[in-house]
């Protein structure tokens, strides 16, 4: 799996046989490669309008570009915001509650990342063929779909370590714009421009895929939790800035405290592990039928009812497990 | 008819060609070829509708649809014998005569005993007396004893002790099918109760004596509190329409001290046409989650679910908190009385969350107050008017209270599935005919079978792992929220799409739990055994002075034994591995058995078909998602539910 931007091919059509050169590089012997834009075709073509585009089919034939479309991360703000007050509305209504969720289009959102997510693991898994992932700029839904692909194909990203390893490599050293999109989430008064639930959305889709196969993950929900909370705001350095030069210049690995370096002390790790874990050897494919999606109540309705009862069952199964 | 073609409902270019079986009891699809020769079986009382769909150059489709919500694509090649096949259907699946069901021929191999002993394991009687009854307020009454009173009651009816037979006769005079308030639970903690009845026909100004004489008493009945609620589930237009036909509700003006209160729940039709619209959304092939959202609200159903929980919800705080009695109907006092006065019970006694209690609390306000069972689920041929899926909603209710109280409820999911399956398959007895009278007149206990014993018997399949009877979270009454942001009400896939495993999580955390328990039983028992084993030789190797052999012998055993001991303690890998082997951990398996049956007459009949009726593809490697499009290369699609990992976990 590939990551990348747009190329720049531009109204003219431009090519670079570097590029075409480097991509072809990772192509097995006699077989397709296949470029996922997540664009819709209309989108990537009026990129070119301003420069971008796409990789035509004449300079690239031994690719086969597919269009899984994501959208795009302005969009996502709203739908966080709108989600967050459909969850707040104290309302009884039922139909109220339903039709706003709808009108969020959160779980839409999931859908979509996961299916395009899923689309890239097949052509890994089942065509055995290499694949490119890019958006426009190759620093959101890009890593949507390449990190969730790796879920999905390789069971070492669901162990802990290989989770964190996987954070790091797939967004903080490719270059997810945390300051930007985490800047305030949603309750925020100020619009700003460059926010995003972006991570939000990929630890979403995580816990879909946790919930569909738990046992497959050696950590719980509540790690996850953990990680959309330090995206936002946290005493340690690690997702501050928005890529490794920023961080270098500020001399963040210098100055700041690592997140790892306190979630991996076993006294806190405790916490975060999943009772039920059975190391598998298995590509999980998780269903994205709407039946199969649900809302992130750990994360929505978070203060909305007491946990109690959930933690007593998690305690429950701890228990279980532990005396046996 | 052979030949048929058995279509996968999510992908529709994947068949499977086999043979189709038309019996007295089921139709059974059988798999051409291949080692296993995979059954699905369909019980008649099962079918719901059948489609024939128009003719293809493939044959021509007919759709099977069930009540338990399996729905069944076959391709017959030869119209002639779709249009026989359906024909027959059609009256296979719609019995004139009780004698038709399966039921009467069903043969689980018991004596005459046994079957006894399995009606016998409910008994309301003893529920009562649980309750604390009879005391100083409530007692049995015998006034029905020949349904002489009211022909939907049971002989036994439980009223306060201060009612006389004029009262409860002059009362059921008053109420629509003379459906007399009768106890429903009683409270021992506060003697609060609830009781249920038909609306009184009041019409706009009508008065009865009796009838307000037996809503004193029931107030008086709970000497702590002045006044008592009615509540009245219906909305308040409905209720009030009824007054033009002589009947309605209760004047507060008439009635003394009654607090009045309408809940507002839709009536049978309108649920009938909310499940049939959320099945139509369940069918949409490859649906947007908008579609799907979108269809779900459109129907109405979590509202109408959200409806009958929050009239439970209502009634429990009245009588835990309030410590008022309640009074409870709607038209007749067979749908959304049984409903709401089920829900109430289980928030307030813990112990109908127990399988026993459970299986006690629907006998109780279910089967002996009289919810027409025949009529709403369709054993017989009848009104298709008078179908609705009151219990579903019941059931839903106990499913949504379980996904929030994990460790409050001593079943598991697939108990709610199995028994709303066999209220539908009338291979048992329990949910046949409209009232106790006819159960008893067609003789039900001498000619079948209980289902709750044959549900006891297995009862290790339908536990709950996080139960435990000491937690706090099982005792006492369960105190749910309202709003559906605080309560997150859920689209149940595992009823309304139960037979598409694919959409379900593929590990089943209740499965690898109950495996874990056991295994850890059978050490437990290993442990003790051992522990014996070694305190005896230890005894008898001080009584043995003399025989110097055999001591040697049993210190070598003690050595065998402490090395075992360890090995047992120091391998939790082991452990695993044999959970991975346990049968029961296959995590996609959920409630169906190996399915490969040999159609012998033994089988035909002792065969739970609820086991083997999966026509769900699960035992293969089934590829439900890589659908080749059109145009050059295997493009995977969008619904990746993909089963091919089930072949290794069932490894």
């Amino acid at each position: 799996i590939m990551r990348s931007s747009q190329p720049l091919t531009g109204t003219n059509g431009r090519r670079c046989k570097e590029d075409e050169k480097l991509i072809n590089a990772t192509l097995r012997p006699g077989k397709r490669g296949y470029i996922i834009d997540t664009r819709s075709l209309n989108v990537a073509q009026q990129a070119r309008a301003k420069g971008g585009g796409f990789e035509q089919e004449v300079h690239y034939p031994q690719w086969r570009r597919i269009h899984k479309c994501i959208e795009r991360f302005n969009i996502l703000q709203e739908s966080l915001i709108k989600l967050v007050e459909a969850c707040n509305d104290q309302s009884h209504n039922m139909d109220r509650w339903l039709s706003k969720l709808e009108a969020s289009n959160w779980l839409t959102h999931i859908k979509e990342i996961l299916t395009a997510a899923c689309l890239a693991a097949q052509c890994i898994d089942r065509e055995g063929a290499s694949v490119l992932v890019h958006g426009t700029e190759g620093t959101d839904s890009t890593l949507q779909v390449t990190s969730l692909a790796q879920i999905i194909l390789d069971p070492r990203c669901r162990t802990i370590r290989g989770f964190e390893s996987l954070v790091v490599r797939e967004w903080l050293q490719a270059g997810h714009p945390f300051q930007q999109r985490c800047a305030q989430s949603a309750y925020s008064n100020s619009k700003q421009k460059w926010e995003a639930p972006v991570f939000l959305l990929f630890l979403d889709c995580v816990w879909q895929i946790l919930r569909q196969f738990p046992c497959s993950f050696e950590f719980n929900e509540q790690f996850l939790i953990m990680l959309f909370e330090h995206a936002y705001a946290s005493q340690f350095g690690t997702f501050l800035g928005n890529n490794e030069n920023e961080r270098s210049k500020l001399k963040l690995p210098q100055k700041t405290m690592s997140l790892w370096s306190w979630v991996n002390r076993s006294e806190e790790l405790s916490r975060f592990q999943n009772p039920l874990f059975e190391a598998n050897s298995l590509v999980i494919w998780p269903s994205v039928a709407p039946q199969s999606l649900q809302l992130w109540e750990g994360v929505f309705l978070r203060w909305n009812r007491p946990s109690k009862f959930l933690d007593e069952a998690h305690e429950e199964i701890i228990n279980i497990i532990k005396y046996n | 008819v052979e030949n048929v073609r058995l279509l996968d409902r999510l992908s529709s270019r994947k068949a499977t060609l086999g043979t189709l079986y038309l019996t007295a009891t089921h139709v059974i699809f059988v798999e051409n070829g291949s080692e296993t020769r995979k059954e699905t079986w369909v019980l008649h009382s099962q079918i719901s509708s059948i489609e024939k769909q128009a003719t293809t150059a493939t044959g021509c489709p007919l759709l099977i649809r069930c009540k338990n919500f399996q729905v069944i694509q076959l391709v017959i090649p030869q119209e002639r014998d779709c249009h026989d096949v359906y024909i027959s259907l059609i009256r296979l699946a719609r019995p004139v005569k009780y004698e038709e069901l399966y039921c009467f021929s069903f043969n689980p191999k018991l004596d005459k005993e046994e079957r006894e002993e399995g009606w016998k394991l409910v008994n309301l009687n003893e529920e009562y007396t649980r309750m604390g009854i009879p005391n100083t307020y409530w007692q049995i009454s015998d006034v029905n004893r020949d349904y002489g009173v009211c022909d939907s009651y049971p002989t036994e009816v439980y009223v306060p002790k201060s009612t006389t037979a004029h009262i409860i006769v002059g009362s059921s005079k008053f109420r629509s099918r003379r459906r007399f308030p009768a106890l429903s639970y009683y409270c021992k903690h506060n003697n609060a109760s609830i009781c249920r009845s038909s609306q009184p026909l009041s019409g706009f100004s009508a008065r009865c004596l009796e009838d307000e004489q037996m809503l004193q008493a029931i107030r008086k009945a709970n000497p702590a509190s002045d006044f008592l609620y009615v509540v009245d589930t219906r909305p308040k237009l409905n209720a009030m329409a009824n007054r033009a036909a002589g009947k309605g509700y209760e004047n507060e003006d008439n009635y003394s001290n009654i607090k009045f209160q309408f809940i507002g729940i839709e009536n049978i039709h309108v649920m009938r046409n909310s499940l049939q619209k959320m099945l139509e959304v369940c069918e949409l092939k490859s649906p947007s989650m908008s579609d799907f959202l979108w269809g779900l609200e459109n129907s109405g159903w979590l509202k109408h679910i959200k409806a009958i929980m929050d009239a439970g919800i209502f009634i429990a705080k009245a009588v835990a908190e309030e410590g008022v009695s309640v009074l409870v109907h709607c038209s007749d006092g067979w749908d959304r009385t049984a409903q709401v006065c089920s829900v109430a019970s289980l928030l307030l006694d813990p112990y109908y969350r127990t399988m026993k209690g459970f299986m006690v609390l629907i006998e109780k306000d279910w089967v002996s107050f009289g919810h027409k069972f025949n009529h709403r689920y369709g054993n017989l041929d009848g009104d298709p008017k008078e179908i609705s899926p009151v219990i579903d909603q019941f059931i839903e209710c106990v499913w949504q209270l379980m996904e929030q109280f994990p460790c409050a409820f001593e079943f598991n999911e697939r108990f709610l599935i199995h028994i709303q399956h066999h209220i539908y398959s009338c291979q048992f007895g329990n949910f046949l005919c409209n009232s106790q009278k006819e159960r008893r007149e067609l003789k039900i206990q001498e000619r079948t079978y209980s289902l709750w014993a044959h549900m006891w018997k297995n009862r290790a399949d339908y536990l709950n792992p996080l139960y435990r009877s000491d937690h706090s979270q099982t005792q006492g009454t369960l105190r749910p929220q309202t709003a559906p942001c605080n309560f997150l009400y859920k689209f149940w896939s595992g009823m309304y799409n139960r037979f598409e495993k694919g959409l379900h999580p593929r590990q089943s955390v209740t499965d690898y739990l109950m495996a874990v328990k056991e295994e850890t039983q059978q050490l437990e028992e290993e442990l003790e055994i051992l522990a014996e084993r070694l305190a005896n030789l230890q005894k008898s190797q001080l009584n043995d002075n003399n025989k110097v052999k055999i001591k040697q012998q049993d210190q070598s055993k003690q050595l065998g034994l402490s090395t075992s001991n360890n090995s047992l303690a120091n391998t939790p890998q082991e452990y695993s591995n044999d959970l991975k082997s346990f049968p029961s951990w296959s995590p996609s398996q959920g409630d169906e058995e190996d399915s490969a049956l040999i159609l012998t007459q033994d089988n035909l009949k002792s065969s739970d078909p609820d086991l083997s009726a999966n026509s769900d593809q699960e035992s293969g490697v089934e590829d439900l998602s890589c659908r080749s499009p059109s145009g050059g290369g295997c493009l995977p699609s969008e619904d990746s539910g993909k089963d091919s990992d089930e072949a290794v976990f069932l490894a």
